[in-house]
């Protein structure tokens, strides 16, 4: 009965979107719909092949990783995706001729470099919280994914989001948000598989067999649910016609702009810390086999985080149109906040206690510690920014893409390269990785990456602060901006590079997972649900 | 060590954890939000501002379809550097009927929020076509596909409906603006046309990007440009010092 509502249900979605291609009143709609009906062609054809096959009940003691394998896959795919796209259009500030005159209104920076930063966080970042959020919830509550197939369809409903969203980028469908530029339709999809994630995460921690929730959960927890918060409200708009990819936000000027920033930052407070920090919680105990440090700093530390960060937006808009006041509290919130995040990285850091020595045998171990040092660094610098002094110096340079990066590269692209590690020889019972001297190729590319990116950017940010605003001694402006654009080309040419070293890791990375994948001998096969260590 | 043992109960209480930490990451946002529509001196009193004409929502729309905002501000701080190179400091009544806000983050090249009346219609079209020949030093994409897309009819209706959204979210477009949005739309780029400053004062008619015979792309993208900044009346604006 069951299979037929679902076919119903999918029969009726490829129509529908058929119907909506042919009235398609832009190219990126026709192209979503077509996409949308394509997945949910392939969706009903494949059930109907199986339906009526007998279904094997799946064992409620057993884990269920089929959906973590996948994510697993896809975070490694979109990583070098995304990190490619950065590459290229960091070369396209370096030689701009690189925006190709065939592909002008496709390939352009504007258009790339959306896809770039959506591709790093919301599809290798997105990918691996989803990913390692279903593996952790399971064993910390020693309870199989609660929903049956839901998990699949969070899963597969990610993947077609990051396509409909890419797919208009590059056609030029956006809401012109930072971080939030899909339209209507693409959000409209997120929302529902969103939902669905929270429903797989919450049922499963409900029906865990551990008395207490495990730290880590929590973190992912407040991740889901404060995202779900932020996208509603920051992309709530009204679309010009069902059939067009075209909406309009409701916000506009500068509550917009508080709006945009308190989702912004909140994205980096919550997708990008909160989410992460779930999985430094399980993953660095678990590598380093020591129970984390402090349980009483987790709690103080957690609260605290999710707290404060929240109120940290509006440092992206100081000296602007937004009310003096409003600029006052998100300064005054985002200094608090360097306490919990420092929290967070001594809970981290500490859990190593008894421990270090492995930082010389372990490359994967190294990994997460680098990991949570940027962590560190870049949560350090970051409520430096946000003091406005610093700021006026600061904002609109390439300081704060050096900070970003520092907090991206460092942060969310170590710490999860260090659970790919742990991950792929446990979910393909494999008895370790193919070669920890590639993991260790892969630390110093990238580590040495991070720091020519950071350092370069530096320079650029903070030579054209000062340039900007040098005046001589009649008080006119010493520098036109075009000398300022001119004189950042050698640390363009650097901060390339940078990014080149981090994607080369990621491609061996990639080798390496797929060689412990195909060839690394085999471990016997997994227990089944143990409670919780 | 009494709140921490309290602790158990909501870490042993899923739903618990979650409505708390739900409420928890609300308020900061009520805080900072609310208060900005409420709250009389957020948006200036000014006099000038209006909203955007036809093909200026179609400039506005290719702006935000390339993605400008990822390399350009539209927003002057108030610092001295700034105000010499780029003009007043911008207000918040200046983006009032941006949907969403351009104020960008970035600066790969310069602020744009007084870019209009800068430079001449015939600068952009080349600069805009091959951004190294007026400004060697550029790093900018060229965007000269724009002078062979051809406005239609179609775009002048989608214009419309665009329009109809924002009076929906409480721009002034009167009756009057929305009978004449598509003729308005055409009538910009045609300098003895019907004049479109009686609707929207201060809009700049004339045949932007110089071709003969057709509405472009380009034609919007410069209109768009030579308007940004120069809606509100500096002689007759007071700072208002409680904000």
């Amino acid at each position: 009965m069951w299979d037929y509502v679902k076919l119903a249900v999918l029969g009726l979605v490829v129509v529908v979107a058929a119907i909506a291609a042919n009235m398609a009143r832009d190219l990126p709609y026709l192209v979503h719909m077509l996409a949308i009906m394509l997945a949910a062609a392939i969706t009903f054809i494949w059930l109907i092949r199986r339906a009526g096959d007998p279904v094997p009940a799946a064992n409620p003691n057993e884990y269920m990783d089929g959906p973590v394998r996948y994510g697993v896959v896809a975070t490694a795919f979109w990583g070098v995706v995304g990190f490619l796209v950065g590459v290229v259009i960091a070369l396209q500030l370096a030689w701009p001729e690189l925006n190709f005159q065939w592909a002008q209104g496709y390939l352009n920076f504007g258009r790339l470099r959306p896809l770039h930063t959506s591709a790093v966080i919301f599809a290798f970042g997105g990918n691996a919280l989803i990913a390692t959020a279903f593996y952790v919830v399971q064993r910390t509550s020693a309870a199989r994914l609660w929903g049956g197939g839901l998990a699949w369809f969070v899963f597969w409903g990610y993947q077609l989001f990051i396509v409909m969203a890419a797919t208009g980028y590059v056609l030029g469908s956006t809401q012109g948000n930072e971080y939030a530029e899909p339209e209507w339709l693409t959000d409209l999809w997120l929302t529902i598989v969103w939902v669905a994630f929270l429903l797989v995460y919450m049922g499963t921690v409900i029906k865990r067999r551990e008395p207490h929730i495990y730290v880590a959960n929590w973190f992912y927890m407040a991740f889901i649910v404060t995202v779900a918060m932020l996208h509603l409200v920051n992309n709530l708009a009204i679309p010009v016609s069902v059939f067009g990819s075209k909406s309009i936000p409701v916000w506009s000027g500068v509550q917009s702009a508080m709006i945009q920033w308190w989702y912004g930052h909140n994205a980096v407070g919550f997708f990008l810390t909160a989410g992460f920090l779930g999985m430094m919680y399980y993953f660095i105990p678990k590598q380093a086999e020591r129970p984390v440090y402090s349980y009483k700093l987790s709690i103080m530390h957690f609260w605290a985080l999710i707290f404060l960060y929240i109120w940290a937006g509006p440092h992206h808009l100081h000296y602007t149109a937004l009310p003096d006041w409003a600029q006052t509290l998100g300064m005054t919130f985002s200094i608090m906040l360097w306490m919990p995040s420092w929290g967070g990285m001594i809970n981290g850091l500490m859990t190593l206690s008894g421990a270090w020595d492995k930082l010389r045998t372990d490359p994967i171990i190294r990994m997460m510690v680098v990991a949570v040092g940027f962590y560190g660094m870049a949560t350090f610098e970051g409520p430096m920014m946000s003091i406005k002094a610093v700021n006026s110096l600061s904002h609109y340079t390439d300081w704060t893409i050096g900070h970003v990066h520092s907090g991206a590269l460092g942060w969310n692209g170590m710490i999860t390269f260090g659970a790919l590690y742990y991950l792929v020889p446990k979910l393909w019972q494999r008895e370790g990785l193919y070669s920890l001297k590639l993991v260790s190729w892969h630390f110093w590319l990238a580590t040495i990456g991070i720091v020519l990116y950071a350092a370069s950017m530096w320079v650029t940010g903070i030579m054209e602060g000062l340039m900007w605003r040098e005046v001589d001694a009649q008080g006119f402006l010493v520098n036109s901006f075009a000398d300022t654009v001119a004189a950042k080309f050698p640390m363009y040419v650097v901060r390339s590079l940078g990014g080149l070293m981090f994607l080369l890791g990621a491609i061996i990375m990639c080798y390496n997972l797929w060689k412990t994948v195909t060839s690394s001998p085999e471990r016997k096969p997994a227990a089944a649900a143990v409670p919780a260590e | 060590m009494g709140i921490l043992d309290h602790h158990k109960k909501i870490e042993t209480h899923a739903t618990l954890l979650l409505v708390l930490s739900f409420l928890v990451v609300t308020i900061g946002g009520i805080v900072q939000i609310v208060p900005l529509f409420y709250l009389e001196n957020t948006i200036e009193k000014v006099e000038g501002m209006r909203p955007y004409s036809p093909l200026e929502i179609k400039g506005r729309e290719i702006y935000l379809r390339e993605g400008c905002y990822t390399c350009h501000s539209q927003m002057i701080r108030p610092m001295r550097d700034e105000v010499e190179r780029y003009g007043h400091y911008s207000l918040a009544a200046e983006s009032m009927y941006d949907h969403p806000f351009q104020w960008g983050s970035k600066r790969t090249g310069p602020d744009l929020a007084r870019l209009g009346g800068r430079y001449s219609d015939d600068w952009h079209v080349q600069h805009m076509i091959d951004p190294r020949a007026v400004v060697p030093e550029s790093i900018m994409p060229s965007y000269s596909y724009m002078l062979d897309r051809v406005l239609t009819q179609r775009d002048a209706e989608h214009v419309r409906d665009i329009m109809s959204v924002y009076r929906m979210l409480g721009h002034p477009y009167t009756d009057e603006m929305m009978e004449n949005a598509v003729s308005d739309f055409f009538a910009q780029t045609d300098e003895f046309g019907d004049p479109v400053a009686d609707r929207y004062p201060g809009a700049q008619q004339r045949n932007f990007d110089g071709q003969e015979g057709v509405v472009t792309e380009m034609d919007a993208i410069i209109a768009y440009m030579q308007m940004l900044g120069t809606l509100v009346d500096f002689e007759t604006f007071v700072p208002d010092a409680s904000r």
